[in-house]
């Protein structure tokens, strides 16, 4: 359980020296802590309104159907069942969707997933709601799946839109060069599921002016609010959104769910209505990270210098859109890795099927990609006869590279740095064999000599913040009054830190340690985008960040004008209102004591740098920024039995800035959970476009005993243009964990994997060298 | 739907239940008709620990009990666990606030529950005795790190 603390120098130069605790660069206690460890903190599932109805869902059973007739009667008969809904009785649009409305809030004549929802009741008790569903009778004629993305290539569209979300090509270089080194491979992931571990829950009140006010845990209320008004046929401002207590979200919670039903059950109920959903509708009621197949070959020199990189990458979209359009973006601009690449050819396709909807989840097409590419890595090293570290040390980017989109990397990108900051991490020291240590851990009938360690290493990187032109913005409101600040902002909480990190950055630019954080809602605040891409730290912190200097300079400028000196005269340093050297007056006031009931109220929008569309060739300067880390993974196997156990991960990410460090470490642990997740057990087993395993007991995620110390390093070098410096954290520990586990299993079996999940069969029963 | 009444003892309280369902699990009768939503539900197939609770002292996770069955047991969620003064925590709540333990937190009322009970039955278990007995609560955000930090934490200042 030993941990290596982070290294680097956390800290703002100047933070903690101006004596405000708990500002930028500590690990500052979070606000909601407190709650949360007592079981006060209140969860979206765990609100109450008096006479509240309970909501539930009826979805299809059926991958692909048509909808002959629907009879909601019996439904209706049961007593204490309030209301039925189908597609006929929503107002406004009939769909709604993320990016594109292509999605039915209910499935009226076509049903292209299993789990599409059909209908939704209210009723006095969630088992009324339950027999109530069982009631409707749904007259289906069934269909034939389309569940392979070739064949819904080419085959009859499943939707008036079709079924490629995305085709993107990236023509990069000479398109005929190649070197005389040649390696190629087909890798294959499977459908990862976020798993976050609050299900969908929010609570839906009906108001005076015929609107609705929601609760509900989401990752971007404002989207949310124009898609439930769209469909509801409302206005915007009629639809009043407010964040609750969410648990968890790594990208599930991005697209609407219940949203809609819920609303509409209040309206027509007139009554506030709850929906909490099971684990295994929670399952059948988000996008999943998209499955993947993707083929690479790379061409090197002999030295291992890389000279021509192809790739087809085909994204299982599911049935609906949702953010296909941009993972494909992000899959294909990232497919080489961060290594210079200077010739390529990349086509990227998401592609409609009949299987469950695929979207946004930690990594967002990244990791993937970052699966195949590490896997050509260590092939390519191989095929040179080189140390697979070395290689990708020989082939690193950097600042002032390009990417393959023609896109110079004008931020930083420390790539070496977190190879060799990983490398440089101590490996395990050697344990006693104890049963649950061992691979399959007790229950499972590894013995001690069968055993095999291996050590596989990967790097991986991706962009932050929105692309391709997106007008990103977030929107923050402060207010001061007597040394007490409130700080506002849109942006969802959902887990990451946020509130914590609004708090030090009110601390620091102000100069007072109180500071309130008001809650995310829609109808007094602008959007602060959604809590995804790693951005909110620099969108959402960056907005805090200049309201706060806003409401600092009124501070200063009524401090001066009440003294009869300048503003530039004065400075706050720790919690006091001090003369700068040199000045005529000698200033020391506190903050708090500088303008007795005198409010200062600033509100300001950020906005990143532009940044531009790809062009029919895949080049342009798409990306605000990129983050990179390394991960050396060390495994041990049962070969025979095909049993893996992450024994270490060591890993080294750069962050710009850390800052709030502790914040940072639990960012890469959890990130490397899910890697070693998705290495070792993780996926959604569809049969027929079905899922089969829509609960814990059979998707299984790395529990205590699953998971290994994980030792890291932060790599600190400040990124022009990011507040405070400060890159997000979020998304690269999950991104090269899992390639870096599948490598150490390849190094401890002879076997090579191409697929993750790593199912026992895969090891056990592979040919292998003897 | 047939309705029944009877009281359930939990966090040293009796509190009756009337015109409840005869099939509510515990979870739901504390969470809805109790308003003591300090357990979560997870899962509701006892895989996740999120619902953990004492009944009669064992560690149970209350979606898989009948609240009616619960009837006579004396019952300790997490909002009874500790000091009743609002704003205090026990030893291990503060060490899970202050180790970073804590993200998202939908886990963390049964992870407190849990580490409770692996305390109470030993103060001084090895790390391998940790993992295990926190084993049955997923939790997704942490990876687990700073919360067996945070048990760490805890042992240590409940050994001063």
């Amino acid at each position: 359980m030993t941990m290596a603390p982070p290294t680097g120098t956390p800290g703002t130069p100047g933070t903690t020296a101006r004596g405000v605790a708990g500002g930028l660069g500590e690990s500052a206690r979070r606000p909601d802590g407190g709650p949360k460890v007592r079981g006060e903190f209140a969860f979206a599932g765990d609100l109450w309104a008096d006479g509240m109805l309970w909501g539930a869902t009826l979805r299809s059973p059926h991958a692909a159907a048509r909808i002959r007739s629907i009879d909601v009667g019996p439904a209706l008969a049961i007593a204490g069942v309030a209301t039925v809904v189908t597609a006929a009785d929503v107002p406004g649009s009939a769909n709604y969707g993320l990016e594109e409305r292509d999605q039915p809030v209910f499935a009226a004549d076509v049903v292209r997933y299993a789990g599409e929802p059909i209908a939704a009741v209210a009723a006095d008790h969630p088992e009324t709601a339950r027999r109530a569903l069982a009631a409707i009778v749904v007259d289906y004629e069934l269909l034939p799946p389309v569940t392979d993305p070739e064949l819904a290539l080419t085959g009859e569209p499943l939707h008036p839109d079709g079924n490629v979300f995305r085709h993107l090509t990236i023509r990069h270089g000479d398109p005929t060069a190649r070197g005389p080194v040649v390696v190629e491979g087909t890798y294959e992931i499977g459908m990862q599921d976020q798993a976050f571990m609050g299900p969908e829950a929010g609570l839906a009140v009906p108001a005076e002016d015929g609107g609705v006010d929601l609760v509900v845990s989401t990752q971007w209320l404002h989207n949310d609010r124009d898609q439930v008004a769209e469909c509801l046929g409302l206005r915007p401002d009629q639809v009043r959104l407010t964040l609750g207590g969410v648990g968890g979200a790594f990208g599930a919670r991005e697209d609407v769910s219940l949203h809609v039903h819920i609303c509409l059950l209040a309206l027509r109920t007139g009554r506030p209505v709850k929906v909490v959903y099971s684990r295994e509708e929670s399952f059948l009621g988000h996008v999943h990270r998209h499955p993947a197949r993707i083929w690479m070959r790379h061409t090197a020199e002999p030295d291992g210098t890389i000279v021509s990189f192809e790739a087809r990458i085909v994204l299982d979209g599911g049935a609906y859109r949702s953010s296909s359009y941009h993972v494909v973006a992000n899959a294909s601009c990232f497919a080489a890795g961060p290594y210079r690449v200077p010739n390529a050819h990349v086509e990227g396709l998401g592609v409609r099927t009949n299987n469950p909807p695929c979207g946004a989840m930690r990594g967002f097409g990244a990791v993937q990609v970052c699966f195949a590419h590490e896997g050509q890595m260590d092939k390519l090293a191989a095929a040179c006869g080189i140390d697979p570290v070395e290689l990708r040390l020989h082939n690193a980017l950097d600042h002032g590279d390009h990417l393959l989109t023609g896109q110079r990397i004008d931020g930083t990108l420390p790539v070496a740095r977190v190879i060799r900051e990983t490398m440089a991490l101590p490996l395990p020291e050697p344990a006693a064999d104890e049963l649950l240590s061992r691979p399959g851990a007790a229950g499972r009938t590894t013995d001690a000599p069968h055993v095999r360690r291996g050590i596989g290493f990967a790097v991986g990187f991706k962009n932050l913040m929105y692309a391709e032109g997106y007008m990103d913005g977030s929107e923050a409101a402060c207010v001061l009054v007597d040394g007490l600040a409130t700080v506002q902002c849109a942006a969802a909480e959902v887990g990451q830190g946020f509130v914590t990190l609004a708090q030090q950055i009110a601390r620091t630019v102000l100069g007072v340690e109180r500071v309130l954080v008001a809650p995310a809602e829609t109808a007094s605040m602008g959007s602060a985008g959604s809590t995804s891409a790693s951005r909110q730290t620099w969108m959402s912190g960056g907005a805090v960040e200049q309201a706060c200097l806003a409401v600092r300079d009124q501070l200063l400028a009524h401090v001066a004008s009440t003294l009869g000196c300048a503003a530039a005269d004065l400075e706050i340093v720790g919690g006091a209102i001090r003369s700068v050297p040199g000045a005529a007056l000698d200033v020391d006031i506190a903050v708090e004591d500088a303008a007795p009931g005198v409010p200062f109220e600033a509100r300001r929008v950020f906005h990143h740098r532009v940044t531009l569309p790809l062009d029919a060739d895949g080049q342009g300067d798409a990306h605000v920024s990129m983050a990179c880390a390394a991960h050396r993974a060390v495994v041990d196997v049962d070969p025979e039995l095909g049993l893996v156990r992450v024994v270490q991960l060591a890993t080294a990410q750069d962050v710009g800035r850390a800052l709030n460090p502790l914040s940072v470490l639990g960012q890469i642990e959890g990130g490397c959970a899910q890697g070693v997740g998705l290495a070792t057990m993780e996926e959604l087993v569809l049969e027929a476009g079905k899922v089969r395993n829509a609960s814990f007991t059979d998707y299984l995620i790395p529990t205590a005993l699953d998971m290994p110390e994980v030792v890291t390093t932060l790599v600190e070098e400040p990124e022009p243009g990011a507040p405070f410096g400060a890159k997000g954290v979020g998304e690269p520990p999950v991104i090269s964990s899992t390639p870096a586990i599948v490598a150490a299993v390849r190094a401890a079996t002879g076997v090579d994997l191409t697929r993750v999940p790593i199912r026992p069969q895969d090891v056990a029963l592979a040919d292998r060298p003897r | 739907m047939t309705d029944t009444t009877y009281s359930l003892n939990v966090n040293g309280a009796d509190r009756p239940v009337a015109g409840a369902w005869l099939g509510e699990s515990l979870l739901h009768v504390l969470r809805e008709r109790l308003a003591l939503p300090g357990a979560k539900a997870g899962c509701e197939q006892g895989e996740c620990g999120s619902c953990s609770v004492l009944v009669d002292g064992v560690l149970t996770c209350a979606c898989l009990v009948l609240a009616a069955s619960a009837v006579g047991a004396s019952i300790i969620t997490v909002e009874g666990i500790g000091p009743a003064e609002r704003g205090e925590m026990t030893i291990v709540q503060e060490a899970f606030n202050d180790a970073g333990a804590v993200q998202c937190g939908f886990c963390t009322p049964g992870l407190i529950m849990a580490v409770h009970d692996l305390l109470d039955r030993h103060p001084d278990p090895s790390a391998l005795d940790v993992r295990e007995a926190i084993s049955g609560n997923l939790c997704r955000c942490t990876g687990y790190g700073r919360v067996l930090a945070a048990v760490e934490v805890a042992i240590e200042r409940s050994a001063r």
